[in-house]
């Protein structure tokens, strides 16, 4: 079965519908899928619930579909850079849904591994825990906090094969691997798509048994949120 | 005289033992990595996905995939490991990072914490900080010890929305280093020439001498 296609508008075809839950990997803009949020804005796709720790930059990655108001609503750990999504929010046409971002971790990976429900010490006494069940558990209290999955799941990794393989690149990895597992379908942009046989196998960071459909990024800006050098 | 950015991240980096693994918050605390002893060696984690966290790039390193948790470019250490955020978050939240020194709005006797909203007008997100302040072994709060209004941010129970209950073991401001225990505080070194009345007169939280 072939799992490659040509551009990022070719492995989003016949996957998007209105309403669906997207889950986005990256960490600010670090790692994050960027051809194929450009192709989502392109695509018109709308009402989305998207699932990413943050939501990009007024002007670049999934702020471009803050711009297109095609999100209706995002669970996020962080959100402080963009000042788009404030106003949205502030102006009551935004959802939006806090968690932790260990928790959202976690609830990633729990979804991705057939995990309904953990228990965490992660936000007891918070606004977070408010109407969920409690318990505890060696004198502690936990919360429970379910597992996520999401229609859609669209990472990016450094290098990918012909079976999805992939392998990330150093804190571009964050998100996508627990991401990459829980996409009912899951989309991979790679910077260097190579053939089967081609990654060392002992190096593979997400197997491709996780992933439907692989391409190789058109252009990758790899913008910077904050150029922080030392003298 | 109250002690500068400076002195207040210098006090916070005595908490640092040899060995520890760190988690520094964004902002002041971030500075502290500047004045680690030097017979000590920490290794600071990154909860976006690295341990082993080098200081900011020179102009030739800059690397568009390696960042730290406040999105500065950071550098690589021969110690250097990557790791994806579930990893990172099991390190922090099952008790394997030593120290977290992090920011905070409100700090109450008790050890509450307050430092992820202010309802209706600053909406950002806890980021990682109710993960670290729930599983990290110490927790060192790093704050200047009034608001900029000059409102008291060590308070008997804070009233913004917290980040955790009793979780915090230490309080380092302008003023004076607090230790929090068995849900009491007390107030454990002074900076230079300020005395313990006029701490109290800036402070509406209960602390003993």
């Amino acid at each position: 079965m072939n799992k490659t296609y040509a551009d990022a508008a070719a492995a989003l075809d016949g996957l998007l519908h209105d309403g669906m839950t997207i889950l986005a990997g990256g960490f600010g803009l670090c790692g994050i899928p960027e051809n194929l949020i450009l192709a989502l804005r392109e695509s018109g796709v709308g009402g989305l619930t998207v699932v990413s720790n943050n939501c990009g930059i007024d002007d670049f990655g999934l702020g471009l579909l803050l711009q297109t108001r095609q999100i209706k609503k995002m669970i996020s750990s962080y959100v402080g850079e963009n000042k788009l999504f404030e106003k949205q929010y502030l102006d009551g046409e935004l959802e939006l849904e806090f968690n932790p971002q260990g928790t959202l971790a976690e609830r990633i990976r729990a979804g991705g591994a057939g995990i309904a429900a953990f228990y965490t010490r992660t936000g007891v006494g918070t606004a977070v825990a408010e109407g969920k069940e409690t318990r505890d558990f060696d004198g502690h209290t936990h919360v429970m906090e379910t597992g996520l999955r999401g229609d859609l799941a669209i990472v990016k990794a450094w290098m990918g094969d012909a079976d999805g393989n992939l392998i990330y690149r150093k804190t571009a990895r964050n998100f996508n691997p627990p991401m990459a597992t829980a996409g009912r379908t899951t989309v991979a942009e790679v910077e260097q798509l190579v053939e089967v046989g081609q990654l060392d196998p002992d190096r593979i960071h997400t197997p491709g048994v996780f992933v439907n459909r692989v391409f190789q990024g058109a252009t990758f800006e790899r913008r910077i949120e904050r150029r922080t050098v030392r003298d | 005289m109250a002690w500068t950015r400076d002195r207040m991240c210098a006090r916070a980096a005595k908490e640092l033992r040899d060995g520890f693994y760190v988690n520094l918050g964004i902002g002041m605390p971030t500075l502290v990595a500047n004045f680690v002893p030097a017979d000590v060696h920490v290794n600071l984690q990154s909860e976006n996905g690295m341990l082993g966290m080098g200081p900011f790039p020179t102009e030739n390193e800059v690397d568009a995939d390696l960042i730290n948790a406040g999105k500065q470019t950071v550098s690589e250490l021969p110690e250097s490991v990557y790791f994806d955020s579930a990893e990172s978050f099991a390190m922090i939240r099952g008790g394997h990072i030593d120290l977290s020194i992090l920011g905070a709005l409100q700090v109450a006797q008790n050890g509450d914490l307050a430092n992820w909203m202010i309802p209706g007008k600053m909406v950002k997100g806890m980021g990682g900080a109710m993960d670290l302040v729930a599983g990290v072994k110490r927790v060192v709060v790093l704050m200047d010890h009034n608001a900029k209004d000059g409102a008291a941010k060590l308070l008997k129970q804070c009233t913004l929305p917290l980040t955790g209950q009793a979780v915090v073991n230490l309080v380092i401001t302008d003023l004076g280093v607090f230790e929090i225990s068995g849900g009491v505080m007390r107030l454990a070194e002074t900076a230079d020439g300020v005395t313990a009345d006029e701490i109290r007169a800036r402070t509406e939280a209960e602390f003993t001498a």
